[in-house]
């Protein structure tokens, strides 16, 4: 460990790079043995692991005395003669070892993609805020609600979920034509979606140098951050998911990472610091100092037209989903891009095709010291420094290494030679077909529950425009984005009431919001069909059936006018449609005096005119307004229920509407 | 500690000779500034405690039994003025069927509003007046359930031209009010006329002490009351439970949290909220009215176009004229009897001054 394998002789691979960690090919000799060593001093270079140094590019100190000229020289001596000029401008800071300057294209490059990450980050966060409808001060009265932005375009980009429901619904759905420009960008330049784009991998760069302690600076870093056996479960994940896809189940949602992004900052996030934000600016509200309030008033408007829902939006058990992402963030503390390199079945798909791509990395062996700059910031965990091969499938392209090398060792161009380069993911076929197996196997283990074809839970009300629930279960990928959009707060991520194979996909809870009557962006914003693009037209039935997704029930026991004796029928007053679903029987009826009569005799009865609400099955869309609006509070008297629904021929309730060829 | 490691080091503890470090008592500083700052934290807490202790029990906080009313009539009224007026498009001549009537609603609105002495009466110069129409459906404008945003528009001109700072138009939505206050068409027209309009956000509500009969203490949508001057621009529509709804039920919009129980006693909440909210001016919308199915209605052959604007200073009278419109009888209404017996105006609206033009 402490001296440094003779650069003179034939270079094998450093033990401890390859012994300890299996899945590094041995490289081949002819790569490494061709160039002539123009250095052939055997310098002991004492390798930097055991002082902890900080991660930031400033370099652990001992791995400067490599290069003869500046061995016995302090590290911020002017550099030896044989190297190449300083470069002016970007690189100013002076690099140890030879002191080599990165090239000014990969500094370019470098900046270029942190510049790449806050935009794309930024843009995500843009089209989450703006996925919700505030209104407009310029839109006609008549004009058809939509959302002036394509909010959903990250998913639409997104070849893994293209792919996903590709098999399993045979066919590519509108903008998720888009994905297939991603991918022609990872077959040009690999990766880069990962390093420069994704939302999720840049909090998670974020994080993965926000958090280590001791244990991640340093020596243990470089070793998190070499090529790792356990980096291959994204491979696996990835087929499994592909496979039951296949099957007819688009589970693999719950791991695409701009689903999670939009899921858990969207469902979570959001809300959570709104609430916060309600809080302390409420608080400031009631503050006696005038400027005080003004300025919380105004910081509120400003939140509430540019940033927030109209009001508080809860979801169903939501603190699952806020967990989840807290954890995957708080692992960047032990593997730093746990998520990325490790989970990410997106990375993975890019990963699988980034053995077509024409920019790479070569590697000059001879010329490493083995310093490990490379290793301290490698996003990818890619395997960059000199003596093993890189490994392509698993480079973010981040341009990190290229940077910190001050041997000039690594470089990235078009069409490099691949010798010292592996290309295809390194997965091992049994592995991979048992993975493929456990794919095949969910579905069916899945729907033996008993929440599909029996059984059914009748609170799975789905959105409107939502198609089969079968086909419902191979396009939805729990993006949430029709969870964000809708105006009431009226969907929510199930938790099981759709069964396993549901965790997550839409359901809507009238009591805490009702489905909007002339609203349609849930489907907008769908980018797999799962819930279709239906116009206003379609929904509301005009000149045609409506859409219906569910049908209203009384509780005759609980309802006002039914066992109280008193007026109400706010849900007649809020039933949308026309005519109404909910019609009502004009009653006297007989109500006893609370107080007895005078003298012990038994207290009076007086007649009260009363309406009582009944629903007309054939006109009732399911919409929940009623629901949403009954004053019984803990568990209303009128309740939706998903039977009668218009996308099943199975689910209903009326005699016409019964379809007998279709299996129930 | 163990042994091994050698004496720690001291503490400023005086290491008296003979004895190991371990064991030797604290000097007297050190044992005073300890006792001192226990006795200190326990004080602390024991007042602090003590301050905010709570005795338990289930003592209902009584709130303070002052009224609160928002009442923004115009006090002096000339008697050569209108108290309610009718403004109504003449009557097309026989066998004319174009669909276009003989006056625009600005017009009707003008006439009406002229009639009670003009909207200088009203406003004056530097007020900051709120218009409060009835944006609670989402429904286009030929659905007639909200006001028409052409009457709103024409009453926002008409405050302009009287010389206000600034015109605010809020209501408090039934359904989402984004779509609400967008389809109404109101949002459009009143920006177009340089008119603030303000969403009932939910940070906009403070609880206001009503004292009514069955409404007590309820959250107030402060837009609609942080004014100078306020006027009412309701719409004339069918309400399935109310039976008529106009000047007086459209304080609901003033409330927030959960109106779905102020119907078991409809009638009674519309009074209170009428004896809380006295506005300047009602102006009420009745070019078309939804004479069916309200009020949400829905269907376009529910509504009817009458091309008619009532202005009034007495929201009573303005409901019991209003009601026939839609073949309901002022009897027929008990909460327009309330308000008359709690002294909010007259439905005996003929022994006002009344002008038709």
């Amino acid at each position: 460990m402490d001296a440094h394998p003779s650069r003179s002789e034939s270079v094998e691979p450093i033990p401890w790079k390859t012994g300890r960690v299996g899945v590094v090919p041995a490289l081949d000799m002819e790569t490494t043995s061709t160039p002539p060593v123009p250095v052939p001093v055997p310098v002991p270079v004492p390798v930097p692991a055991p002082a902890p140094a900080p991660a930031s590019a400033s370099a652990p100190a001992p791995a400067s005395a490599s290069a003869p000229a500046s061995a016995t020289a302090p590290a911020h001596a002017p550099p030896p003669a044989h190297a190449p000029p300083p470069a002016p401008a970007l690189a100013k800071k002076k690099l140890p070892g030879s002191g080599i300057p990165p090239r000014r294209i990969a500094v370019v490059l470098k900046w270029a993609r942190r510049a790449s990450q806050v935009f794309f980050f930024a843009l995500f966060m843009y089209f989450l805020f703006q996925t919700g409808f505030r209104g407009s001060f310029a839109a006609r009265a008549d004009a058809p609600v939509r959302l002036p932005l394509p909010v959903e375009g990250f998913l639409l980009a997104d070849p893994f979920v293209a792919a996903m429901t590709l098999l399993s619904t045979h066919s590519v759905y509108r903008g998720l034509l888009w994905s297939i420009g991603l991918l022609a960008l990872t077959m040009l330049v690999g990766r880069v979606f990962c390093g420069w784009i994704c939302p999720f991998g840049t909090l998670h760069h974020f994080f993965a140098w926000l958090l280590p302690s001791r244990r991640g600076r340093g020596g243990p870093r470089v070793e998190a951050n070499k090529t790792h056996a356990y980096q291959r479960a994204k491979y696996y994940l990835l087929y499994a998911f592909l496979i039951a896809g296949l099957g007819g189940s688009a589970i693999g949602g719950l791991f695409d990472p701009i689903c999670i992004a939009v899921r858990s900052i969207g469902l979570g996030v959001i809300p959570g610091v709104q609430y916060l934000s309600h809080r302390t600016l409420g608080a400031a509200q009631v503050v006696q100092v005038r400027a005080v309030q003004g300025a919380a008033d105004h910081a509120q408007d400003w939140l509430a037209q540019t940033v927030w829902q109209s009001k508080q939006f809860y979801f169903h058990q939501t603190w699952f989903i806020v967990f989840l992402l807290v954890a995957v963030l708080f692992a960047n503390r032990f593997i730093p891009r746990f998520w990325c390199r490790v989970l990410c079945p997106l990375g993975a798909f890019l990963g699988v095709f980034a053995r077509f791509a024409l920019f790479g990395m070569t590697k000059d062996h001879a010329k490493c010291t083995d310093c490990n700059l490379c290793l301290v910031h490698c996003q990818g965990a890619d395997s960059p420094q000199g003596g093993v091969k890189w490994r392509q499938d698993e480079c973010h392209m981040c341009m990190n290494c290229e940077n910190a090398c001050p041997e000039d060792v690594i470089k990235f161009t078009f069409l490099p030679n691949r010798r010292s380069t592996v290309t295809v993911p390194d997965t091992q076929r049994r592995t991979a077909l048992a993975a493929v197996g456990a794919g095949a196997m969910f579905l069916p283990a899945a729907r033996v529950a008993d929440t599909l074809d029996v059984n059914y839970h009748s609170k799975v009300i789905r959105p409107p425009g939502a198609v089969e629930e079968r086909a419902f279960l191979e396009r939805c990928i729990r993006c949430a984005e029709c969870m964000k959009v809708c105006p009431n707060n009226a969907l929510h991520p199930a938790f099981f009431e759709a069964g396993v194979e549901g965790l997550w996909t839409p359901i809507l809870i009238a009591r805490v919001g009702y489905c909007e009557y002339s609203c349609v962006l849930c489907g907008q914003v769908c980018p797999t069909g799962a819930i279709q693009k239906i116009t206003e037209k379609e929904k509301m039935g005009l000149g045609q059936p409506p859409i219906k997704i569910g049908t209203a029930f009384y509780d005759h026991g609980r309802c006002l006018p039914w066992s109280m004796q008193t007026p109400c029928i706010v849900c007649e007053e809020f039933c949308p449609t026309s005519p109404k679903a909910i019609w009502v029987e004009e009653v006297d009826a007989p109500v006893r005096d609370s107080k007895p009569g005078p003298n012990g005799a038994p207290p009076a009865y007086k007649s009260v005119h009363l309406q009582r609400p009944h629903v007309d099955p054939s006109l009732c869309i399911g919409c929940g307004a009623c629901e949403k609006v009954c004053p019984v509070q803990d568990q209303p008297a009128v309740y939706v229920t998903n039977v009668g629904e218009t996308r099943s021929k199975t689910n209903v309730i009326l005699l016409e509407n019964t379809n007998y060829n279709q299996k129930s | 500690m163990s042994p091994e490691k050698g004496p720690p080091p001291s503490s400023g503890v005086a290491d008296k000779p003979g004895r190991e470090p371990e064991v030797a008592p604290p000097s007297r500083r050190d044992a005073l500034l300890r006792l001192g700052s226990m006795a200190g934290v326990l004080g602390a807490s024991a007042a602090g405690a003590r301050l905010v202790w709570d005795k338990g029990g289930f003592d209902v906080v009584q709130s303070a039994a002052v009224r609160q009313v928002r009442d923004y009539r115009i006090k002096e009224r000339d008697a050569e003025h209108a108290q309610l007026a009718i403004a109504r498009a003449a009557s097309k001549e026989e066998g004319d069927d174009s669909p276009r009537p003989l006056a625009t609603p600005e017009q009707l609105v003008r006439r009406a509003v002229d009639a009670l002495g003009g909207m200088a009466k009203f406003v004056s110069r530097g007020d900051v007046v709120v218009i409060k129409p009835n944006i609670g459906w989402d429904r286009m404008p030929i659905h007639a359930a909200n006001t028409n945003p052409e009457v709103v528009a024409a009453v926002i001109k008409l405050a302009h031209e009287a010389g206000a700072k600034r015109v605010v138009v809020a209501d408090g939505s039934c359904n989402d009010p984004n779509r609400c206050f967008q389809r109404s068409g109101i949002w459009r027209a009143s920006y177009q006329l340089g008119a603030e309009v303000i969403l009932p956000q939910e940070h906009r509500f403070r609880t206001m002490r009503l004292k009514g009969d069955v409404l007590d203490e309820w959250p107030i949508f402060t837009t609609l009351v942080d004014a100078d001057k306020v006027i009412n621009v309701p719409v004339a529509k069918h309400h399935n439970l109310a039976k008529y709804t106009a000047a007086m039920k459209n304080w609901y919009g003033v409330l927030g949290g959960r109106r779905n129980r102020l119907h078991q006693n409809i009638d009674t909440s519309i009074a209170d909220l009428a004896t809380f909210m006295r506005p300047t001016l009602v102006v009420v919308d009745a070019w078309r009215v939804l004479v069916r199915n309200g009020p949400q209605g829905g269907n376009i052959d529910d509504a009817k176009d009458m091309h008619t604007v009532i202005a009034s200073v007495d929201q009573v009278a303005a409901d019991a004229y209003g009601c026939s419109l839609i073949g309901q009888r002022r009897e027929n209404l008990p909460y327009l009897e309330m308000g008359e017996k709690r002294g909010l105006g007259t439905m005996r609206w003929e022994n006002l001054r009344v002008k038709e033009v």
